[in-house]
């Protein structure tokens, strides 16, 4: 059977991804930022995982307003890489596993979470970038991808709470697939930023930092967040955070069975153009 | 029996709910045909003829030639779509995000650097700072 054997969060920032293509790794506003994901490259490429469950949200580039899912599920073979103004990103295209992203919609719709299923789509720096922190620069992405996208551009986002929900019923879907894939869940987006109005350019340490760690230590009463204390506290834009909660959802610790995981890395920084990076790396046990 | 909204004394900040993106639907619309280089050349060329092709309102299209992108976001825009205004100018997201500060380009990259904007005084309209 499938297993999921650990769990990465990481910010998206789409300035991290022109930072890269660009060239621009080692230049000191930078090297920070990709140090930070030094042992994460070592990492994923000691764990091989088979497939990535990847949690992120599409920035008006896969949907418009004409389509606003609050959870949609990338079924599909393979996905583009969007062109989202600047062009698209020169980074691999993303290959899909159709059979597991199937098998989970069909299981967590039955568990009562009314997925989207999206056969067609492109995918933006939320998803892409989080890959390139992680792999690097590589010919072609270590393994298959699950695009999974969470609506967070039109309010309201799912509650934290939901997101946290569906996340145990996603877990309970990869263990009742009958394959032994070795799965990994990422969360991305966050942390704490503001993108628009006067108030742009807010970051928020002191949130994010209990926000990590009570993701670790209490994801259970972090699901109560209610939306206007991460609006209040991180910024407009910091309401992606309710997205790593569903990768926390999925851990073992939190669905009776197993201790809680380990962290095998954490990191944060100021600034990545508008946005506070955070990056966590947690094990099953 | 009205929608709770609990975000509207957040100071410097609109929400982009339902509200909002009922008034901006066309505005945001004629953004995302901007992810087409052939249509962000037609923009380019005659931005005014462009805009004439989306019923957006006046005022919508006067904000979007004056890269006024607080009155965009007034005006019933979203962050995400007028992004690919500021893609279309070549302009960075710090650049964009920056412009609706009241700061210099210098200012905002500076404060970004020393930490960013701080929440103290930020959380509540009319809140001391």
């Amino acid at each position: 059977m499938a297993r999921i054997s650990a769990s990465v969060y990481t910010s998206h920032v789409p300035a991290v991804g022109a930072a890269l293509d660009l060239g621009k790794t080692a230049e000191p506003y930078w090297q920070p930022v990709f140090a930070g994901y030094d042992f994460s490259k070592q990492w994923l490429k000691e764990q091989k995982p088979d497939v990535i469950f990847l949690v992120y949200n599409d920035h008006a580039n896969a949907f418009s307003l004409d389509l606003i899912p609050t959870f949609a599920i990338g079924t599909a073979a393979e996905f583009a890489v969007a062109d989202e103004g600047w062009g698209p990103r020169p980074v691999p295209k993303v290959i899909g596993h159709p059979k597991l992203a199937g098998h989970i919609a069909q299981s967590v719709i039955q568990d009562d979470f009314d997925l989207t299923i999206v056969n067609k789509m492109d995918i933006d720096h939320g998803l892409t970038v989080p890959l390139s922190l992680m792999c690097g620069q590589p010919q072609a992405w270590p393994c298959p991808v699950i695009p999974f996208a969470v609506n967070v551009v039109q309010y309201p986002a799912p509650s934290g709470r939901r997101c946290y929900m569906l996340g145990k019923a996603i877990r309970k879907a990869i263990l009742s697939y009958d394959e032994p894939l070795n799965v990994q869940i990422w969360g991305t987006g966050g942390m704490s930023h503001q993108l628009q109005g006067p108030r742009a350019g807010l970051i928020n340490k002191e949130f994010d930092t209990n926000f990590l760690d009570r993701l670790i230590a209490d994801p259970e009463g972090l699901s109560k967040m209610p939306h206007i204390d991460y609006v209040r506290e991180a910024g407009s834009e910091g309401i992606e955070l309710v997205m790593w909660l569903i990768a926390r959802g999925a851990m073992n610790d939190v669905n009776g069975d197993g201790k809680p995981p380990t962290v095998r890395h954490r990191f944060y920084h100021v600034p990545a153009s508008n946005t506070a990076v955070g990056h966590l790396i947690l094990e099953n046990n | 029996m009205s929608l709770d909204k609990p975000y509207t004394d957040v100071p410097g900040t609109t929400i982009f709910d339902a509200e909002m993106s009922r008034q901006g639907y066309h505005l945001n619309q004629f953004c995302m045909s901007l992810m087409k280089a052939d249509n962000r050349a037609r923009f380019k060329a005659n931005e005014r003829a462009y805009l004439d092709e989306w019923p957006m309102t006046e005022d919508q299209k006067l904000a979007v030639m004056a890269r006024d992108l607080n009155r965009c976001i007034a005006l019933g825009g979203n962050i995400y779509f007028l992004a690919k205004i500021g893609a279309t100018d070549g302009k960075s997201f710090q650049q964009m995000a920056g412009s609706m500060t009241g700061m210099s380009e210098d200012e905002y990259r500076n404060m970004m650097v020393s930490g960013g904007r701080t929440i103290e005084g930020n959380r509540y309209t009319g809140e001391k700072k």
